[in-house]
């Protein structure tokens, strides 16, 4: 029996999916365990810290990140039905929804014109070339309809994704203190809001520092504000006048 | 078998909702179609088969997890992330900020409006 040398075995490995999709839940293992250890700060949220550790692996092997998306995109695939998983707990909360729904469907295009305004004003103050400004506009949407809708209007998808991701955490440190700091102490409030600027984070956050109610609240803003912002978005960016 | 059967219905929505997409040319996302088809069958259905469920819950307690091949993709963006630094990090911070107060101060307002007295 001969031995393969190491490097050759290294080839054949760095390009099989398996070692993309191996690699890619070792990762995610790694930083759960990482962020329990640095006491659940949405600072180090687990899944920016999985990339960050990814991203540092691929570049210090040098595998290319196409090479790597061939073995992840078994994951990745899973967000379309996932997408679509969304209507179940819509569908479970509907008696509340239906009391509450024009409050709710107010604030919901209140809040995606906010988001979608404040994002190209001030990307376009800070002179953001435009096809960062085009990925930025869906950055308020879960990850997959935000890709859909980048690709759409002429943006990037992955890295629409990325910024989704950025602004997933970002709310999550930012909301409890404004929340505070405006007097909103109703958990259902605090979830659907937290739902609609920070999508999944936001509502994975709402499970599990507010409560059931607010994560409940916080899954409808996300899904509700999916849906209307892929309605909504072509329409507000050729307002700013973009494409 | 309930997986089976479970992950079925959602590629089946997830399928008719993209060819609708496709068809009448709507800039929405396949997927999402997918969700309004399914939210519109449970309704018809009257509740959520139990198979449909645990697919579903299931794929959505690991929703942090699917995001992460994507984001890997930043890495191939780092110049135009580079190019765009200050104005992108300004952006999310100022955007989110502005967002979360705006929302929870309309829905806590609305609310307070839809409960005559509202809470003190």
């Amino acid at each position: 029996m001969s031995v393969v040398p190491l490097d050759q075995l290294w080839v054949y490995l760095s390009g099989h999916p398996l070692l993309s999709l191996l690699v890619t839940l070792l990762a995610f293992v790694a930083a759960v365990r990482l962020n329990r250890a640095l006491g659940g700060t949405p600072l180090a949220h687990p899944v920016t810290l999985a990339i960050a550790l990814l991203i540092a692996f691929l570049v210090l092997v040098d595998i290319e990140y196409a090479t790597y998306f061939e073995g992840a995109q078994f994951i990745h695939f899973l967000l379309g039905p996932a997408t679509v998983a969304l209507a179940i707990p819509l569908y479970d909360h509907r008696e509340r929804i239906r009391r509450l729904l024009w409050p709710l469907l107010l604030a919901c295009v209140v809040g995606i014109v906010t988001a979608v305004g404040s994002t190209l004003g001030l990307a376009l103050l800070m002179g953001a070339q435009r096809e960062t400004l085009l990925t930025l506009a869906p950055r308020s949407v879960t990850s997959p309809i935000a890709m859909g809708i980048a690709e759409q209007i002429g943006g990037i998808p992955s890295l629409a994704a990325g910024l989704v991701l950025l602004t997933g955490s970002i709310g999550c440190v930012l909301g409890p203190g404004l929340f505070r700091l405006l007097g909103i102490r109703d958990p259902a409030v605090q979830g659907f809001t937290l739902g609609l600027a920070a999508h999944g984070f936001g509502t994975a956050h709402a499970f599990a520092r507010i409560g059931a109610v607010a994560g409940a609240f916080s899954g409808l803003a996300m899904g509700l504000t999916g849906l209307l912002t892929a309605f909504l978005l072509p329409l507000i960016v050729r307002l700013f006048g973009l494409p | 078998m309930p997986l089976i059967m479970g992950m079925s219905v959602l590629l089946a929505c997830q399928f008719a909702g993209e060819l609708l997409a496709r068809g009448l040319e709507v800039p929405i996302p396949g997927p999402v179609l997918g969700m309004v088809i399914l939210l519109v069958g449970l309704g018809i259905r009257g509740k959520v088969p139990a198979s449909l469920r645990m697919t579903g819950e299931g794929l959505l307690n690991h929703l942090t997890l699917l995001f992460v091949p994507a984001g890997v993709g930043l890495m191939v963006h780092a110049r135009l992330i580079g190019l765009d630094l200050l104005p992108i990090a300004v952006t999310l911070v100022g955007s989110t900020a502005l967002t979360l107060a705006v929302t929870g101060w309309v829905l806590e307002r609305l609310q307070r409006r839809q409960r005559p007295g509202g809470e003190s």
